[in-house]
């Protein structure tokens, strides 16, 4: 596969040395707009476009024609685009996936075929340890990573009894490993809830039952929205501390949340507050260009954007795979996080900050950063499986 | 049910015009990916793969839901089956391990279809059994269930990926063929998806399809002359589950991948939806729906964001101005006939 | 034993909100005979009426009032424009054109609302808890649920087995041909009756503002569980319908409470958690397979 894919570079390379230099680069984002995951998509979307815009239609100072695809959260829709990108359209660089799933079914398909994928959310484990690739890069996160973050600080925060929960699927339980794996104190107990279940009254009955020192549970999107305005009505909030990672509590649920939020710790790898020029040129971009509050996943549709921009810049806008890799492992771009580079597996080595839910200066809750740091310059467990 | 149906399939000797029209289309469908590799659409390839394999699924649907009178709303368990079969053979010859203590894996195309094919049908004859002993919307219902009881398990199974799916990372080998081809896999769905519709044609035109189509139009009256039709509505179910399995295999294969997405009751809704889109009860109809629904999809997602605004009325306008679907369109048309 | 007595009252919450989508449901079901995957869809346009309404008004009564006839009118219109050319059709005929109208519902809502999902807060007169029992405490906004939708059970009761309207719908249930011969203009009454369904549908969804997401796509996730009632109850029997959604709703919650419990008694903890949890999930459509293997027809069916 490997030989293959150098080959195809190299036949690429020859194309686009002949092709104008005027022409565009295309960029292929398949992500997922449709249903009730599609606030994410649409984030990822609106900032990467954002990051184009801002150099006026160009990435790294190559003009680049954005293609955007809904993949409505079905894996056979997402390999679908991408075989019309990669073979019609001849797209080098893709980007955009929002879920597990999807990335499952297409991300092999992009890479075995040459091209670069920049993973702006999705990071299942199985792509981050033996089965990485040369032209798999995440510029988000390592799944396991942000509940280990969560689980580090409960115990920086020295609680002792934890209650866990998490949806039964993949995720769900990669994100309970990850914060046991850092937690020193006891589990006092473990609860999988089910994907489309809407009522969490019978957990929180639990969790009183169990007393907890604090609650960390992760439960993306809507699902996160009902669980906390159900801890809140169950008068759990304020009574026991919980602590979660950020898909669980973003800008979007954080404003369908309201008040049932204040006071709970977040970790985190961006915030929108981020005393940094790169992340104030994003928001005040941002603000200027759509009318609500930057998800951290926008931060991460920028971040890929940057990402790509730093790698046409070093090839001189050529889309030459072996180049744009070369390039992109430097990660010599400004994140809006802050300091950010790749690891062995071309996954993330960030820092993860604490941040907790305050009242704003007009009275709705927002999300603001602490000034503690939890975990610096923390990879994944997976890196160390990975040979490239 | 369309009426009409049965006696579009009962003709015995098939009018030239028909044949022909089935010569253009195989004609067509063989030369379609050196046509469009000339038109520079390599990557319609796959798309028409794809349709192939859903039209697999849907045909085999279609013979418990348009010849047999069972709507059954859990055929995406069977689909899923089929392609959790391959990826687990596909695992366990990977990890070198034996599944269950004693089954070893295989990445050989003839032993995992048939493999795939074998369990579908297994699955199929304890759901049908239990199930038929409903009927009308009861049925509808009690085989949603079992699905979605299949893919809760599939979710919660851990070691074969649980909700994120299994990769595949090679398509299963047959002979010495390239299956990562776009072009070979197309055409090894190709004669399977020929193979299946002449199966399904020939199964139709049966004693066992004449039965089958009694019991649907009258089930009292069959019983009166001493048919037992829980046996033949179980065998027409249980074939229907296989073609499904089959096609799972296929998509398991197509994809790469395996997740419970497969097993999801909207994807039975999908299958479904190709089914009527298409015709009920009509042999080709099942080809054109998965075609025209997976076309449609696929290019409005390419045009609009809000696709599902154009596919929505669509569809809907399908419904309450043709009878019979696109091949019912198609007959009125004057070019039914190309459509047996 | 608190702890048993308060998944009992959760129990019997979740199922009050599942009878009155199921209600709505089932008689659509039993007298028209029509499959209506698209009532989802009416609860989620209760939902987000009453989540705009409020978040424009601030009024709790002003939101209610837009949810329910947000959800009426919508039915009604859906009613007049589509269904009504479907009664004749057979089921799949159905299936397809109410798979169609929750593609158009979603995709709307996506396009009026944005895809981000709406804030909706808990009147305030309901919010906070009351103690029951000592030891017992209990949200103020689940308990009037619950009576809101004990009240909706009996007025539906009194409806259909006191009134002139209740008895032209049970007829039209059994004897649809019947009732039309005699006069009464059965397209109306249909309209009434699926106005009446939207209208619960829309009440579901507006109660559940506050607790669950107001997002596009939350018809679909409580439908299926809404078949379940309506086949386990026996199709167009309202009476089916309220003790399916009680049943349901209570075997739903224990499962989900006390299954890793009980099953981490026989195994480790970790394992016993995804097991339970597994089993819960099956746990209804099991019920339902048992139910129908054993009365085909459900609990309480309308008309034999």
């Amino acid at each position: 596969m490997k030989l293959r894919g150098l080959l195809f570079g190299i036949a690429t390379t020859l194309a686009a040395s002949t092709a104008l230099a005027q022409q565009p680069v295309k960029i292929g984002m398949i992500t997922t707009l449709s249903g009730p995951g599609g606030y994410l998509g649409q984030d990822i979307r609106d900032a990467f476009k954002l990051a184009i815009d801002l150099e006026g239609g160009k990435l790294g100072g190559v003009p680049v024609e954005l293609v955007v695809e809904d993949d409505a959260l079905k894996p056979g829709q997402g390999k679908q685009i991408a075989e019309k990108m990669l073979k019609t359209d001849g797209i080098k660089i893709l980007t955009g996936i929002v879920f597990s799933n999807v990335a499952g079914a297409t991300v092999p398909d992009i890479v075995d075929s040459g091209a670069l994928y920049v993973s702006p959310n999705a990071a299942p484990s199985n792509f981050a340890g033996k089965e990485c690739n040369a032209n798999y890069f995440v510029v988000s996160w390592q799944n396991d990573s942000l509940h280990e973050s969560a689980g580090q600080y409960a115990t920086n925060l020295g609680y002792k009894k934890a209650f866990i929960l998490a949806p039964n699927y993949q995720a769900g339980k990669d994100a309970l490993t990850g914060f046991k794996r850092m937690f020193k104190g006891e589990i006092a107990g473990e609860v999988y809830t089910r994907l489309d279940q809407t009522d969490f009254a019978p957990e929180m009955a639990q969790i009183r039952a169990a007393n907890p020192d604090v609650v960390f549970q992760f439960h993306p999107g809507g699902l996160g929205i009902a669980f906390l305005r159900q801890y809140q009505q169950a008068g759990l909030l304020g009574k026991t501390p919980m602590v979660l990672a950020e898909p669980s509590l973003d800008a979007t649920t954080l404003k369908a949340v309201g008040e049932s939020a204040l006071g709970l710790s977040v970790t985190a790898h961006w915030n929108s507050d981020f005393d940094n020029a790169a992340n104030k040129k994003f928001m005040e971009a941002w603000t200027k260009a759509y009318s609500r509050a930057p998800t951290y996943y926008a931060s991460q549709g920028y971040d890929a954007a940057l990402a790509i921009a730093s790698a046409l810049k070093a090839t001189g806008g050529k889309t030459d795979v072996p180049a744009l890799r070369t390039a992109m492992a430097k990660a010599d771009f400004q994140s809006v996080r802050g300091a950010f580079k790749f690891g062995p597996n071309q996954h993330p080595v960030q820092d993860w900050y604490a941040l907790k839910v305050e009242k704003g200066a007009d009275g709705t809750p927002i999300l603001k950063t602490t000034g503690t740091k939890v975990l610096s310059n923390h990879g994944d467990v997976y890196a160390k499986d990975c040979k490239l | 049910m369309s009426e009409n149906a049965i006696t579009h399939t009962e003709a015995s000797a098939p009018a030239l015009g028909r044949i022909l029209a089935l010569l253009a289309l195989a004609i067509a469908l063989i030369a379609l990916p050196f046509i469009v590799k000339a038109l520079g659409q390599p990557a319609l390839v796959p798309l028409a793969t794809r349709v192939l394999i859903y039209a697999i699924a849907a045909a085999s649907l279609n013979l418990a839901l348009g010849f047999g009178g069972m709507v059954s709303f859990g055929h995406a368990a069977f689909f899923g089956i089929g392609g959790y079969a391959v990826g687990i053979l596909y695992r366990t010859f990977a990890d070198d391990a034996l599944f269950l203590g004693f089954i070893p894996g295989t990445d050989q195309l003839l032993i995992t279809l048939p493999a795939a094919i074998l369990v579908a049908g297994l699955f199929a004859c304890i759901i049908g059994a239990l199930s038929l002993r409903t009927s009308g919307v009861q049925f509808i219902m009690i085989t949603l269930a079992f699905a979605q009881m299949l893919f809760f398990l599939f979710v919660s199974l851990k070691a074969y990926g649980g909700d994120d799916g299994m990769t595949i990372r090679r398509r299963n080998a047959l002979f010495d063929l390239n299956t990562r081809d776009d072009v070979t896999f197309y055409f090894i769905c190709l004669a399977i998806a020929a193979l299946v519709f002449l199966a399904l044609w020939r199964i139709v035109g049966s004693r066992f399809g004449m039965v089958l189509a009694g019991i649907r139009q009258n089930e009292r009256r069959m019983a009166a002359i001493g048919i037992a039709p829980y046996r033949y509505k179980l065998a027409a179910f249980v074939i229907s589950g296989m073609g499904a399995g089959l096609a799972g295999a296929l998509m398991a294969n197509y994809l790469r991948f395996v997740s419970p997405d497969m097993l999801h009751w909207t994807k039975s809704g999908e299958l479904m939806i190709m089914v009527i889109l298409g015709g009920v009860g009509t042999l080709l109809g099942p080809l054109l729906g998965a075609a025209a629904l997976v076309i449609l999809e696929t290019v409005l997602t390419s045009w609009t964001e809000h696709w599902q605004l154009v596919l929505g009325p669509i569809l809907l306008l399908v419904v309450l101005f043709t009878q019979g679907g696109l091949n019912g369109l198609l007959a009125r048309l004057g070019l039914g006939r190309s459509a047996p | 034993m608190t702890l048993v007595l308060e998944q009992l009252l959760n129990g019997l919450q979740f199922g009050v909100m599942l009878f009155l989508l199921a209600a709505g449901l089932t008689l659509i079901f039993g007298i028209m005979g029509v499959i209506n995957l698209a009532h989802g869809s009416l609860y989620m346009v209760g939902a987000y009426a009453a989540a705009f309404a409020a978040a424009q008004t601030g009024s709790f009564l002003i939101a209610v009032l837009a949810g329910l006839a947000a959800a009426a009118f919508i039915g009604m219109v859906m009613e007049l424009v589509v269904l009504r050319r479907l009664y004749a059709r057979d089921h799949l005929d159905q299936v397809l054109a109410t798979f169609a109208l929750i593609l158009i519902f979603n995709q709307s809502v996506t396009l009026l609302f944005g895809r981000q999902p709406l804030f909706v807060s808990v009147p305030s007169a309901l919010n906070g808890s009351v103690q029951l029992l000592p030891g017992l405490t209990y949200p103020v906004y689940r308990l009037a649920i619950i009576a809101v939708g004990l009240l909706v059970a009996l007025g539906l009761y009194l409806l259909i087995n006191r009134t002139r309207v209740g008895m032209l719908v049970r007829a039209g249930a059994t004897h649809r041909e019947m009732v039309r011969a005699l006069g009464v203009d059965i397209r109306l009454l249909y309209t009434a009756v699926f106005g009446l369904g939207a209208l619960l549908a829309g009440l579901a969804g507006l109660m559940a503002g506050p607790i669950l997401a107001v997002q596009v796509g939350m018809g679909e996730q409580i439908l299926i569980m809404t078949f379940v009632v309506v086949v386990i109850g026996g199709v167009g029997s309202i009476r089916g319908a309220f003790f399916g959604a009680l049943l349901v709703g209570l075997v739903d919650t224990s499962l989900r409470a006390f299954m890793p419990g009980l099953l981490r008694q026989v195994m480790t903890g970790s394992e016993a958690d995804a097991l339970g949890a597994g089993l819960a999930s099956m746990g209804i459509y099991l019920l339902m397979a048992i139910v129908l293997l054993v009365r085909p027809k459900g609990l309480f069916p309308a008309h034999v």
